[in-house]
């Protein structure tokens, strides 16, 4: 319970509104729901980290890449994976330029240099490699953190983003602590393979991004598919809701819908029945045994009208 | 460092009356109770997450709660139900939109008023056709002010609410749905959309029509029921409504006991915990011990220490995965039950090296050939009760000759890497017991558990022999919502 309250109002507020997130991220290519919209801002003005949850495929990491785009700061991104530890995460000493350091002096030893200075030296910013957490915290320039499928990591190293989380600084035991000049946005995505701990939770604001409704998948459609005609984007829309609604074991997520979208219009379809439907199944699902299931579903599907 | 009490509630949100405080925390305490952890400092969060909400977006202010307080998508659904109740009908007294407005029928014809001439006037000579009319149209047109306005009226008319009468929701949402006869309603619509278009309506077109028009109903039940609360909590007050609506989450769902909804819920909740069950047995296979010391690796790493064993290295564990052999009982109550677990443990059975199941009730079959081959082992359980053969005579559970019958055609199967897991309440109808079968299984595998979905005060009682069967197991376990039943799982594996 040694969280201290991170500084709340850093005077440095990004936006106006939730509103104003939104009519950002919309201009920027990327179109919010109201939560996400409302969290992001949250997230700016408690200056905390936000982890967003949710399906592969529905926009978080782009949530990121948009947020930086926006606000135009640099994306700095941590990839999770099993087996991620601090030299990787963090930050980590440059042994071999060290080792050349401690070489060059002995050629010079005549000098008279002792063991002393070298050991100053050889622990200081010039030998350290900073990874992208501290290289986060370090920045001048407005930075939006990511890091990416926090899910992949051990139990052991979520520990490690803690500090950063909650008081945005990293102990570095040569050099002392780094804090941040400025309180950079941090998002953690999460494919929720595993339970987060509460430790992590607690320091988040949590967000959970799930398959867009009819509307909002409709325009995100139409504005990422240039050229597609409002008829084809409303069936389309509609018909991966039908697939959704099945129990698959992947369910098609936005960039399959796009892809599928594309293909369509490259196919030059206008309207779409259900053999193409069929027979382009392939682009929405990726395990066979969902394909199978669909197509046999929407063929079929005159038999529940009678019910 | 400071206590947490001292950070405590020092300064109040500016521009928020006590009001909204204590309803926030009537708010936190029933959210608690419904069984969502939410900490002190994510209490103090959604305080500060307040102050810079505009209180009158009521969407934002959810928004800024849920995302505070609430950090597991599975109890989004209860949040939202709590959130309903407790800042629902205060929209005036905090301007947060959405009152309760009992003059819904004046609403109606106010919407209807420039469109349509007949309704003039007051709109109380709404009969019950007329309103259905409404109804109809609105839906076909998908206008949702006017649906929301019809579900008010809906429930007025309908529901027959009384004050102070100690009735669950559920009750007047059946009264007033049954008015609104929905059924007939989409019957109504499809033809509609038939007419509508001039050429024949494809399949796909009329499914996607269906599809559509059956979220619009959807949409109006969950007013109508929304509407229903509002008005329950105005005459009883937010905490009796809320306790009356409040329901398990999924994962403490009693299977024996689990309406239809529930169980749909937990047939949700099961894939993600198998997979977060898989991942998380894996791992600890993989890191959890370390082998034997590996005397080659090490001197060879020596080396490069002039010869000092400074780095000991260990051989790869290769824990021996255990063999798992399910005997469940499917009968009446209990399949539910023995569904889940055959469920998950099928779901993990890449963590096992062979897993067998035989199903019963008073008489015995395999159904492991069900499930092979079979990608979704909810499709194979949904089989079992079709394809398994497991009613020798009448039709109630006999344990004794179940375990017969296994004894008999399977017993000399059974190695010292087996582990028998035998799935049900233990209620025999007074018939034999047959204990020395047990005890023989014992004897031939590694392990017997005896998983009971009843609750351990009812072991014992009436017909129910658990504890004859007790002594010849290695434990009985009270398995009776998925929490119990993945923490047993999870040390087994």
């Amino acid at each position: 319970m040694s969280d201290s309250v991170p500084p709340s109002d850093t005077g440095s507020a990004r936006f106006e509104s939730p509103a104003s997130v939104r009519e950002g991220l919309r201009s920027v290519g990327y179109l919010p729901d109201d939560g996400i919209a409302g969290v992001v801002y949250l997230a700016d003005r408690l200056g905390k980290p936000i982890l967003v949850e949710g399906p592969a495929g529905t926009g978080k990491t782009q949530l990121a890449k948009s947020v930086a785009e926006l606000t135009g700061a640099r994306l700095i991104r941590l990839q999770c994976y099993e087996g991620l530890d601090e030299s990787k995460a963090l930050y980590e000493w440059n042994y071999k330029k060290q080792l050349l350091r401690i070489q060059a002096q002995r050629v010079a030893e005549d000098d008279g240099g002792k063991w002393t200075d070298i050991e100053e030296d050889i622990f200081s910013e010039p030998f350290l490699l900073t990874r992208p957490l501290l290289e986060a915290i370090r920045a001048e320039e407005p930075v939006v953190l990511l890091i990416d499928e926090v899910d992949r990591v051990e139990v052991e190293t979520e520990a490690l983003l803690l500090e950063i989380l909650s008081d945005y600084q990293v102990s570095i035991p040569e050099l002392g602590t780094v804090s941040a000049t400025q309180i950079p946005l941090v998002f953690l995505t999460s494919n929720n393979t595993r339970e987060l701990s509460e430790a992590l939770k607690r320091r988040c604001l949590f967000l959970h991004i799930d398959y867009p409704d009819l509307e909002r998948e409709k325009e995100i459609v139409l504005t990422r598919v240039p050229g597609i005609t409002e008829s084809l984007a409303d069936q389309v829309v509609r018909i991966v809701r039908s697939i959704r609604s099945l129990e698959l074991k992947k369910a098609p997520s936005v960039s399959e819908t796009l892809d599928w979208a594309r293909t369509l219009l490259l196919l030059g379809i206008q309207s779409v029945d259900a053999d193409t439907a069929t027979q382009t199944l392939h682009i929405l699902l990726k395990y066979q045994s969902d394909i199978e299931k669909a197509a046999k579903d929407l063929s079929t599907s005159s038999a529940s009208t009678s019910r | 460092m400071s206590l947490p009490v001292g950070v405590g509630v020092p300064e109040l949100p500016l521009g928020t009356s006590a009001g909204l405080l204590e309803s926030l925390s009537g708010f936190v305490k029933e959210l608690r109770n419904a069984g969502i952890p939410v900490s002190l400092t994510e209490n103090l969060d959604a305080m500060e997450a307040l102050k810079h909400i505009p209180l009158e977006d009521r969407d934002a202010f959810k928004y800024a709660l849920a995302a505070t307080l609430v950090k597991n998508n599975s109890h989004w659904k209860t949040f939202e139900t709590v959130f309903e109740v407790y800042f629902s009908l205060r929209g005036r007294e905090y301007h947060l939109v959405d009152g309760v407005d009992d003059e819904a029928d004046d609403l109606i014809s106010d919407l209807l008023g420039p469109r349509e001439g007949e309704s003039s006037g007051s709109a109380d000579g709404l009969t019950h056709e007329q309103l259905a009319e409404m109804l109809f149209r609105a839906l076909m047109d998908g206008n949702e002010a006017m649906l929301r306005a019809i579900a008010r009226a809906a429930v007025t008319r309908y529901a027959g609410m009384e004050p102070g009468r100690p009735v669950g929701g559920t009750y007047y949402l059946y009264r007033t749905l049954r008015q609104l006869d929905l059924d007939a309603v989409l019957q109504r619509m499809m033809e509609t959309a038939r007419d509508q278009t001039h050429d024949e309506l494809t399949d796909l077109e009329d499914r996607l029509a269906r599809e559509e028009y059956e979220s619009r109903l959807d949409a109006l039940r969950r007013e109508i029921e929304a509407e229903i609360r509002r008005r329950l909590v105005a005459d009883r007050g937010a905490e009796a409504v809320a306790k009356s609506v409040r329901k398990p989450l999924p994962e403490d769902i009693d299977f024996m006991h689990a309406s239809r909804e529930e169980l749909v819920a937990l047939r949700k909740a099961i894939a993600p915990l198998t997979r977060k069950l898989a991942v998380r047995l894996a791992r600890k296979r993989r890191h959890g011990r370390k082998g034997p010391l590996d005397f080659r690796n090490t001197v060879r790493h020596s080396l490069s220490y002039g010869g000092v064993p400074a780095d000991p290295k260990f051989r790869y564990p290769r824990p021996s995965k255990p063999e798992i052999v399910v005997i469940a009982d499917i009968s009446g109550s209990v399949a539910s039950f023995a569904r889940f677990t055959l469920h998950l443990v099928y779901a993990i059975s890449s963590q096992f090296s062979k897993v067998r199941s035989f199903v019963f009730v008073d008489g015995l079959d395999e159904v492991s050939q069900l499930f092979e081959g079979v990608d979704d082992p909810a499709e194979a359980v949904a089989r079992i009760n079709a394809e398994a053969d497991v009613i020798a005579f009448d039709g109630h559970s006999d344990y004794g000759r179940a375990f017969l019958t296994f004894h008999e055609r399977f017993a000399d199967q059974l190695t010292k890497r087996s582990t028998i897991l035998i799935l049900g309440d233990a209620r025999n109808n007074y018939h034999q017991a047959h204990v020395e079968v047990i005890a023989d299984l014992k004897y031939r595998s590694k392990a017997v558990y005896w998983l009971n979905p009843e609750p351990t005060s009812y072991w014992n009682s009436g017909d129910s022999i658990v504890r004859q069967y007790a002594p010849y197991c290695e434990r009985v376990v009270e398995c009776r919502t998925l929490r119990q039943l993945e923490a047993f799982v999870g040390e087994l594996a």
